[in-house]
């Protein structure tokens, strides 16, 4: 069983042909990806739902208690106004971008061994985004008026301001989130189909019926199909580009030293995706073991995935670097204290821990041992989750203590009820996580199977190929 | 009372069993090139190359799509623009009130959410989808469609059909137990 099914196309060098396997291999594929879903609940599942739901009911708790108190109960005050609201809502959006670069961009540059990871990052994304969710509607104080968010005049016809970063941002996780739900659930509907003619409860072939919307495998379905999925990817791509740069005006484009620059959409872009990656690493390493999936997300996987975590570490330390450099090549006053003020104010230690846990720890990925060992793997991806809040905190946080005048400095302290609900929200995710694993497929069946290397003989593809055409089709064009 | 006034039961087509996906793409290949067009292949994974056995054009979906997303992005300038400049007009940062640089984010992003529902709305469309009941799922084993098998139809309105003589037909490809599916 743990043969690894996927490997030999992992890169093509390798001999394609040498490794023929039978047709069972289909079927052995569906029985061990359906089979999670469909054997009796495993006996660690109750409890750590139970303890992740337990955890979240901390936040809907935190949650009532601020809203029926007010914000108040929130250590924020001025001149700090924003702190661990949008630092959890940009350390949430950032985890989810590495799902969509792991679904729809590695899609886009044919990079077949992301078929056995992607449906488990989309997820990751879809649950990320909504934890992120959580912050906008609550930290607006009076939560019965977040409709004035919308692009409806208030109800003092009133409408909002288009030309506000802040809105800008509602569109854009909005359709973000819209858009990872629809790429997760396209991507789904074939694999839903095969939980559907395995079931033999009613309950299961009913829902799992529905959810299908009648999926049969037709080729003329699939024609269209795989030009839908080519479609999304293409969409996405640039979606979450914009996502993350929108979040980043949110900050670029107010005065605030130490937030006013304009590297924040690429810097906040590569830390998004870092984040994203680590956050897999996190969840993948122990699903894989929990649920016997070594054959399908094989060692190469975390390898490849550490690889590009240490790209993205590089990504961010040239950042750290350039912001350093940029405050004292301007040779402005401010700018240069609040960089002056990161390294040694207050909240230097802040600063301390995330150069450490972003820049520092994860060099060890250069040695091929610590990228083969899943415990060092494991370790790392917890320290750049920590490191990557620790990043929002301290440019949110740190810049807003002291920005100008010094007698409208201040110092931000988080209260209980801050904390209960960064935990909370935490818990909110594993809940959603966990549910995930109990009762969708967790690996893209349909996908692994046509890259299955029994077909690679016989050039059958997913829409990469399709790409491949199009591609072609297009280099003609443009010779000619 | 004979079976003759039993009403014969109507004929949704024929459907045969392959081998994998190479016989199957074979199989539909061959069976076009006899003159069948009433054609489908059932398959857990699209394989390379049917389409064109099957004779389909090219996917209307993104042209689909790109209406979809003109659309959005149209709507979303237009609208912004009418709120800014005669709905409510008022002076943000000293800007024109019919600037549109500082609408290009919104437009992007409806613009990206118009053309995503499109696609998936679309791809229903075209697919006929969502069916929740379909002949073929009375058929014995189909369901396996979705796991290991693979199957290829020939309807019973395609011109050529002749139920003995297409049974003979996919036997003759190598299909295994051929059977007629009632509609």
């Amino acid at each position: 069983m743990n043969q690894p099914i996927v490997e030999p196309l992992l890169d093509g060098q390798q001999d394609r042909h040498s490794r023929v396997l039978e047709d069972q291999n289909y079927h052995r594929l569906t029985e061990q990806i359906c089979g999670i879903v469909e054997r009796p609940i495993p006996r660690w599942w109750p409890a750590a739902f139970l303890t992740s739901l337990a955890i979240a009911s901390s936040a809907l708790f935190a949650a009532a208690y601020l809203i029926s108190t007010g914000v108040g109960v929130w250590g924020e005050n001025q001149p700090v106004g924003w702190a661990f609201d949008i630092t959890n809502f940009v350390f949430w959006v950032g985890i989810g971008h590495a799902g969509t670069l792991i679904s729809a961009i590695l899609f886009l540059l044919r990079q077949k061994w992301r078929t056995s990871i992607n449906r488990f990052a989309e997820a990751m994304t879809l649950f990320a985004v909504a934890c992120a969710g959580v912050y906008p509607l609550i930290h607006v104080g009076r939560v019965w008026m977040a409709w004035f968010l919308a692009p409806v005049p208030n109800a003092n016809a009133i409408w909002p301001n288009f030309r506000s970063p802040l809105l800008w941002d509602v569109f854009a996780v909005s359709t973000y989130a819209t858009v990872s739900l629809l790429f997760w659930y396209v991507g789904m509907i074939p694999d839903l189909a095969s939980l559907r003619d395995r079931a033999v409860t009613r309950p299961r072939q009913v829902i799992y019926g529905i959810l299908a919307l009648g999926w049969r495998g037709s080729g003329r379905h699939w024609h269209h199909y795989e030009i839908a999925y080519l479609l999304l990817a293409g969409l996405a791509t640039p979606l979450v580009v914009s996502v993350h740069t929108i979040v980043s005006f949110d900050f670029a484009t107010s005065v605030i030293p130490g937030w006013h620059t304009t590297i924040f959409p690429p810097y906040f872009v590569a830390g998004a995706i870092f984040s994203g990656f680590a956050m897999v690493l996190t969840l993948m390493i122990p699903a894989r073991e929990l649920f016997g999936l070594k054959d399908l997300v094989t060692d190469r996987h975390l390898d490849k995935m550490a690889k590009v975590l240490l790209a993205t570490s590089l990504m961010v330390g040239y950042a750290y670097g350039v912001e350093l450099f940029t405050a004292w090549y301007s040779v402005n006053l401010y700018e240069r204290f609040a960089f002056q003020n990161r390294l040694f104010g207050p909240l230097a230690w802040g600063y301390a821990i995330m150069v450490l846990c972003n820049v520092a720890f994860p060099q060890l990925l250069w040695l091929q041992r610590v990228r083969g060992s899943v415990w060092a793997l494991f370790v790392i991806s917890i320290l750049v989750n920590v490191g990557m809040w620790f990043e929002r905190f301290v440019i949110i946080v740190g810049s807003l203590e002291r920005d100008y005048l010094p007698s409208s400095w201040g110092r931000f302290i988080p209260t209980w009820v801050d904390l209960l609900q960064m935990v909370g929200v935490f818990g909110l995710f594993f809940t959603l996580m966990l549910l995930f694993l109990r009762f969708l497929p967790m690996v893209a069946l349909s996908e692994v199977k046509a890259i299955l290397p029994r077909q690679s003989h016989f050039q059958v593809g997913h829409v990469v190929n399709e790409g491949e055409q199009v591609a072609s089709r297009g280099m003609e064009v443009l010779e000619s | 009372m004979s079976t003759d006034t039993l009403p014969r039961p109507e004929l949704f087509g024929v459907i045969a069993s392959f081998e994998g996906p190479e016989s199957l793409l074979e199989a539909a290949t061959r069976a076009r090139t006899a003159g069948y067009s009433r054609l489908d292949s059932f398959s857990p994974f699209p394989v390379h190359g049917m389409s064109k056995a099957l004779g389909l054009r090219r996917s209307r979906l993104p042209w689909m799509v790109l209406g979809g997303g003109l659309v959005g992005a149209g709507l979303a300038l237009t609208g912004m623009l009418f709120i800014n400049v005669v709905e409510y007009p008022i002076v943000v940062g000293g800007k024109p009130h019919g600037a549109i640089e500082p609408l290009l984010p919104i437009t992007f992003e409806v613009c990206v959410l118009f053309a995503a529902v499109t696609a998936v709305l679309g791809m229903f469309f075209l697919n006929g989808l969502p069916r929740l009941h379909h002949p073929l799922f009375s058929q014995v084993n189909f369901g396996r469609t979705t796991d290991d098998s693979f199957f290829l139809t020939i309807e019973a309105r395609d011109p050529r059909f002749e139920p003995a003589e297409t049974v003979f037909f996919l036997e003759t490809l190598g299909g295994k137990s051929v059977r007629l599916v009632e509609a």
